[in-house]
C-alpha cells in the first residue's frame, strides 16, 4: 500500500464559475521511504497541493471540488478534525520556505521544539535530551546552548535547520519540504540539501520536495512530478525524466538552469505559448 | 562589452579605493560604541564603461553594502569612490544629487521595493518630477510608457498598482524606474535572487539587451555564481568584507584560485 495516494485532486478558489482551478486532476503516489520532487513555477499549484494533504488550506476560499487524498489508507478529506490534527506533525510534517515566518518570534527555539514533542510524542519523558538530539541531527553546534536562543538570533540557514529539527522530532512518515532553500544563499542551500540527503538515508521517512529549480532535483529525488497550470504534465524516475524529458515544459524547465562554464549568449527562457 | 580604442574608455567609469564601511555596535546604558562590524574592509576595484562587473558572495559578505555605499544609501567609513574621474564620496548631499541621474540601483526584493500605495506611473515617474521638473504631465506619461515598453510591459499597466503584478513583472518595473532618469551606471543588487529560475533567465536577458541598447555599465551583485558568470565580464569574489579573488568570468570558472571561490562554485546546483 502506498504511503500517500492522491487521486484526481481538484481545488478551486473563490466562487463557483470563477477562474481556472488551482489544482486540476492531480494524481500521484508516494511510497514509504521514497523521495519525490514536485517541480513547477510560481503559480503552478504545487504549494496548494502540498497544503491540501493535511487540509491546511483555508476553506473557504479553497474548495475541494474533486478527488481523494489517502494517507496510510485514511481518506484525509473526510477525516474528523481531531484525527487530522493528530496526523499533522506526526504523520505528515512540513518545512516551509521562509523559516523566519514559520518560527514563532516570541518563543525560544527550545520551547518550540518542546511543544512539538509534547504534542505528538507524549511517551518521551526526557524531552530536553530529545531536543538536543534533534538539533544535533540537523548539524547545529552546541545545541544545549542554542535552546534559549530566539529565532531572530539565528541566521536563515540555522533557522531552517531548526525547522527541520522541529519537523523531525515528531518522527513523521512523510516530510513535505516546500521550497525549503529558495530564501537561502547557494552555499547554505547546498548544506540544507546535503542535510536532507543524509536524513533520507538514515530513516525510512518519505520526502516530498517542492521546488521551481530542477537543479536541486537531480541529486536528490527518486522520482519527479512536473506541474504546470494545476496539472501534472510529466512524471517518472528522475534519471529518466532528466535524460529524456518528453513534455516541452519539462524540457524548458530543465534548460532554464544556468550552467556553469557554458557561458551562452542568451539564457533560455520558457515559451509558454508554445506549450499550451 | 563595448569595443573602443579611445582613451575615454580606458579611464574607469567607477573606481573604488580602499573602501571601508564599518557599522558600530552600541551597548551599555549610554549606548556607546562597544565594537564594530567591518562590513566592507579595505576593498578596491574598478569598473570600465560598458562592462559588467559581478560581485559575488554570501549573505554578510559585504557585497550589498558596497552597492549601497556607491549610491550613498549607506555612509562610508573610509576610502574613496571616484566616478568618471571625479571623487564623489566626499560630496555634500546637494553636490551629489546630479550624480543620482547617472548612477541608479535595482533592488533585490520585488515585493518590498515598490511603494504599494503608488501607481506604476507614479513609481517610475517620481524621479522624472525631481530631476526633470520642466517636463509636462503628458510628457512624463509618454516617457514612462516608453520605459514600460523597453522592459516588456504595456502602456495600460501605467495606472495599476504593484500588488497586481508578479515578482518578475515587479522586477521589470524596478528596472524601468532605474532607467527613468537616463543613467549610465546601474548597481544591480541581487536583482534575480528572489525569482524562479525560469524568470531569472528572462530578467538576465532583459538586462543584457538593455545594456547593449543603452550602453549601460553594471555592477551585478549576487550570490549565485552561475548567473554571475553568465552576465559578467569580470568577477570579484567577496568573503567577510574582503575581496578574495578577482578575475575574468571564464578564469573564475576554469581556474579558481581561492578556496572560497571553489566553495561557491561547488554550491551551484547542477544537472
Amino acid at each position: 500500500m502506498a504511503l500517500l495516494r492522491v487521486d484526481n485532486l481538484g481545488i478551486r478558489f473563490g466562487a463557483a464559475g470563477e477562474a481556472a482551478p488551482a489544482v486540476d486532476g492531480v494524481s500521484f503516489e508516494i511510497a514509504a521511504g521514497e523521495t519525490v520532487a514536485l517541480v513547477g513555477e510560481s503559480g503552478s499549484g504545487k504549494s496548494v497541493t502540498a497544503l491540501a494533504l493535511t487540509r491546511l488550506l483555508a476553506s473557504p476560499p479553497a474548495r475541494y471540488v474533486s478527488g481523494r487524498i489517502e494517507f496510510e489508507g485514511r481518506e484525509m478529506l473526510q477525516l474528523p478534525e481531531r484525527e487530522l490534527r493528530a496526523l499533522r506533525g506526526s504523520g505528515i510534517a512540513y518545512i516551509f520556505q521562509e523559516p523566519s515566518s514559520s518560527l514563532n518570534p516570541v518563543f525560544t527555539i527550545g520551547y518550540q521544539i518542546r511543544e512539538a514533542i509534547n504534542l505528538h510524542r507524549p511517551e518521551i519523558k526526557e524531552v530536553t535530551g530529545e531536543i538536543v538530539r534533534a538539533l544535533n541531527t540537523v548539524g547545529i553546534r552546541d545545541p544545549e546552548k542554542r535552546l534559549n536562543d530566539y529565532p531572530h538570533q539565528l541566521s536563515g540557514g540555522m533557522q531552517q535547520r531548526v525547522m527541520i529539527a522541529m519537523a523531525l522530532a515528531c518522527r513523521p512518515r512523510l516530510l513535505v519540504a516546500d521550497e525549503p532553500t529558495t530564501a537561502l544563499d547557494v552555499t547554505i542551500q547546498k548544506q540544507i540539501m546535503d542535510l536532507l540527503k543524509e536524513l533520507k538515508q538514515q530513516s525510512n521517512m518519505a520526502i516530498l520536495l517542492i521546488t521551481h529549480n530542477f537543479g536541486l532535483v537531480a541529486d536528490f529525488a527518486d522520482r519527479v512530478l512536473v506541474m504546470f497550470h494545476g496539472r501534472i504534465v510529466e512524471s517518472g524516475a528522475t534519471v529518466e525524466v532528466l535524460r529524456n524529458p518528453r513534455h516541452p515544459y519539462t524540457r524548458a524547465l530543465i534548460e532554464c538552469v544556468p550552467k556553469l562554464g557554458q557561458k551562452q549568449h542568451r539564457l533560455k527562457v520558457i515559451d509558454y505559448a508554445g506549450i499550451e | 562589452m563595448l569595443e573602443s580604442n579611445s582613451a575615454a574608455s580606458q579611464v574607469p567609469l567607477l573606481k573604488v579605493e580602499n573602501l571601508k564601511v564599518y557599522f558600530p555596535i552600541l551597548g551599555g546604558v549610554f549606548r556607546h560604541k562597544v565594537g564594530e562590524i567591518q562590513a566592507v574592509d579595505d576593498v578596491s576595484f574598478e569598473v570600465r564603461r560598458g562592462e559588467t562587473v559581478g560581485l559575488v558572495g554570501e549573505s554578510g559578505s559585504g557585497k550589498t553594502t558596497i552597492g549601497r555605499a556607491i549610491i550613498r544609501l549607506t555612509e562610508i567609513t573610509a576610502g574613496t569612490i571616484t566616478y568618471d574621474g571625479k571623487v564623489i564620496s566626499n560630496l555634500s548631499a546637494a553636490a551629489f544629487r546630479p550624480y543620482r541621474k547617472k548612477i541608479q540601483i535595482i533592488f533585490q526584493d520585488p515585493y518590498n521595493s515598490l511603494n504599494p500605495r503608488l501607481s506604476i506611473f507614479e513609481i517610475i515617474g517620481e524621479a522624472l518630477e525631481i530631476h526633470f521638473p520642466e517636463m509636462t504631465l503628458a510628457a512624463r506619461r509618454d516617457r514612462v510608457a516608453e520605459l514600460l515598453g523597453k522592459v516588456g510591459l504595456k502602456r495600460d499597466h501605467l495606472d495599476r498598482y504593484p500588488h497586481e503584478f508578479s515578482g518578475g513583472q515587479r522586477q521589470r518595473i524596478g528596472i524601468a524606474r532605474a532607467l527613468a532618469v537616463g543613467p549610465e551606471f546601474l548597481v544591480c543588487d541581487e536583482p534575480v535572487s528572489a525569482l524562479d529560475v525560469s524568470v531569472q533567465a528572462q530578467i538576465v536577458n532583459l538586462l543584457q539587451d538593455l545594456q547593449e541598447e543603452l550602453g549601460l555599465t553594471y555592477l551585478f551583485i549576487a550570490h549565485d555564481l552561475a548567473v554571475v558568470e553568465h552576465i559578467s565580464d569580470f568577477v570579484l569574489v567577496m568573503n567577510d568584507g574582503k575581496i578574495v579573488e578577482a578575475a575574468t568570468a571564464e578564469a573564475i570558472y576554469e581556474n579558481p584560485q581561492h578556496e572560497y571561490t571553489r566553495k561557491l562554485l561547488s554550491a551551484v546546483p547542477k544537472l
